[in-house]
């Protein structure tokens, strides 16, 4: 019989340092890059071995369908991601996914804003909305982290940059500029993932200014697909949602206040 | 070749799903084929909903995990309502796991839960992750016996006693449960446990304690079901760590008649078949022809 859902064991073709401890793997799993969305995620097995045992949870970043082949970015944070990076070109990972529901890809105006590692999965959704003219504003803690840069600059017409110790762009944090770009722009909607603060800073912003607003939200998970109930969290409806199968990406007001 | 009956509950394979790691079953549709599981164990639920425990609510250890979810559930009614009927389709045993905070609750859960579509019960008296009932059942042989008589006077499905590993003697548990009345026991549930981030200082689980499971409780798991299941004569169902088809012949050969597959699903989402496959490779490697061959027949004779 055959289930859409799977666990393919996908061939590394490149991984590559592209900031400080962030690294860009890039793989060959044509069945996920015929599939997958923007928002969505697969559950990585970083080691074939019982420690570390867990799945990792990795946005899918890049997508090239007619290439067959998907990249993740990804942070060095502890175990599995160090293992990650150890990971050589013709070394084989295997892969769940893809996982979870992604952005909505309605917009003719969208405004993506990232914060951090959150900017992963923003890659995508810019590739996808193309030729759509996207704009981004996207935030770190100095000009170091901003690599990002170079990635966004040919999906996106318009770039915003905070850092926190303004050694580029904007001194503060993305919420602090977005009331401005969002006055200015005319934008139809709001994108946006990153750390929880800076996710109800946005969506509280896109509400005022009456633009629909998405934000992908993360957590703990352990199967990924919703049946340990790990990840769950309330929904403003007073029904409970889990983030990797009912998200991670939701609609603002169903999870955010 | 697979086929078991355990307490009238047929089964194509020995191999079940644990309670809390395969949802309802059908989440891990779209990668397993449910009709080839030996019986789904569901999701621990209680007579009403329950969101859970707060703060963070898994940690990995090694060749393991600590879980502290605090049994979310949707409650018995939605399981009957939403759930149950979206089952139907699939042509496989579905075990309710069933927990209360007093004995009458499990009871009223009993009555409530016994109809077309439930193959059997399976009570929860040893769930580590709540405040009330849970564990305090598992521990205290007359409590665990009162849930257990209070359970079999409301239901006439076949009644699975889910046992706690956290006990100094589980064979006195095992005997008592078999004494009021269970028709087989399963084990085991987790083992409490804790882990500390040393940045902080702090619980790294929002409930502080959790239960232990996956590969690195195999061995006491075994122990236990080898211990039980040389003194009761209701079946045994064993769990704890199996990932491989390996680890469940080890605990048929300890005697246990059917095995659970529980945190393997998160790292294998097949694994609940892949074992069932590798336990019928076994037996033909072996020159068997049935898996009950199997059960209990470890030479723990010291000669
Ligand atoms: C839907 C989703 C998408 C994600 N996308 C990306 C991405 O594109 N790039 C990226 O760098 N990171 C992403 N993350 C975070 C990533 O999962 C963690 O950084 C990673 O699991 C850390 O693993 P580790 O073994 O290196 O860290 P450890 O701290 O050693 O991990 C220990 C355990 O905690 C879990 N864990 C630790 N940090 C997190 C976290 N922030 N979120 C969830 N689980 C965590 C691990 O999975 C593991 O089970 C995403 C998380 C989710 C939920
Ligand atoms: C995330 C998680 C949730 C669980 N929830 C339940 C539950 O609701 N009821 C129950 O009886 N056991 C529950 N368990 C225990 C398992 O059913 C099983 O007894 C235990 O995990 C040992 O088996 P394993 O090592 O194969 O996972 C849970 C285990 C995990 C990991
Ligand atoms: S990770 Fe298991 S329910 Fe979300």
């Amino acid at each position: 019989m055959a289930l859409p859902k799977m666990v393919v064991r996908s061939k590394v073709l490149a991984n590559e340092l592209i900031g400080p401890l962030v690294w860009r793997l890039t793989l060959s799993a044509p069945q996920i890059a015929a599939v997958a969305k923007p928002g969505q995620f697969v559950h990585v097995r970083v080691m074939d071995s019982l420690a570390p045992l867990l799945r990792r949870p990795i946005s899918i970043a890049e997508v090239y369908a007619a290439e067959g082949t998907i990249s993740l970015i990804y942070r060095v944070v502890g175990q599995g991601s160090a293992i990650m990076a150890e990971a050589k070109p013709g070394s084989e990972l295997d892969l769940m996914g893809p996982l979870g529901n992604g952005f909505s890809l309605e917009a003719e105006r969208p405004l993506l804003v990232g914060g951090g590692i959150g900017l992963a999965p923003l890659v995508y959704l810019a590739q996808a909305l193309c030729p759509r003219p996207v704009t981004i504003l996207m935030g770190g803690r100095t000009k170091e982290e901003m690599y990002w840069q170079d990635i966004f600059k040919n999906l996106c017409q318009n770039i915003y940059i905070t850092t926190d110790d303004g050694s580029l762009g904007q001194q503060g944090f993305t919420v602090d500029a977005l009331d401005d770009i969002l006055a200015k722009g005319n934008f139809d909607f709001v994108y946006s993932c990153g750390p929880r603060p800076m996710l109800a800073g946005v969506a509280r912003l896109a509400k005022l200014h009456n633009v629909l607003c998405q934000v992908s939200l993360e957590d703990y998970m352990a199967c990924g697909v919703g049946a340990c109930l790990s990840c769950t969290c309330a929904g403003n409806d007073g029904k409970r949602r889990k983030i990797c199968s009912d998200g991670p990406v939701f609609m603002a007001g169903e999870v955010l206040d | 070749m697979l086929a078991v009956n355990i307490a009238g509950i047929k089964m194509k394979t020995p191999v079940m799903t644990a309670s809390g790691t395969f949802g309802f079953g059908p989440e891990y549709s779209e990668f397993v084929d449910l009709n080839r599981l030996g019986a789904i164990v569901v999701k621990g639920t209680t007579l009403l909903s329950r969101t859970g425990n707060f703060g963070r609510r898994i940690a990995e250890t090694p060749a393991g995990m600590l879980n502290s979810i605090g049994l979310e559930n949707p409650g018995a009614d939605e399981f009957l309502t939403m759930t149950l009927p979206k089952l139907a389709k699939y042509d496989v045993p579905i075990i309710v796991n069933i927990s209360g905070n007093t004995v009458e609750e499990y009871g009223k859960m009993a009555t409530k839960l016994s109809v077309s579509g439930v193959a059997g019960l399976e009570l929860n008296i040893s769930c580590p992750n709540v405040k009330q009932g849970g564990i305090a059942f598992g521990t205290d042989p007359a409590s665990a016996a009162a849930v257990v008589c209070e359970v079999k006077k409301n239901t006439s499905i076949p009644v699975i006693v889910k046992l706690s590993p956290n006990v100094t003697d589980i064979v006195a548990m095992a005997k008592t449960v078999e004494e009021a009345g269970a028709d087989a026991v399963s084990l085991i549930n987790t083992l409490l446990g804790m882990a500390i981030d040393t940045a902080s200082w702090r619980p790294v689980l929002g409930n502080i304690v959790g239960g232990l499971s996956g590969p690195a409780v195999k061995p006491v798991a075994l122990r236990m079901v080898w211990q039980v299941a040389k003194a009761v004569k209701v079946p045994v169902i064993g769990m704890g760590g199996i990932m491989t088809a390996q680890d469940a012949v080890e605990f048929l050969l300890a005697g246990a008649s059917a095995v659970a597959v529980g945190t393997a699903n998160f790292v294998n989402p097949y694994a609940s078949v892949d074992v069932a496959e590798g336990i019928k490779d076994y037996l033909r490697v072996r020159g068997l022809s049935d898996v009950r061959q199997l059960v209990g027949r470890v030479n723990d004779n010291i000669v």
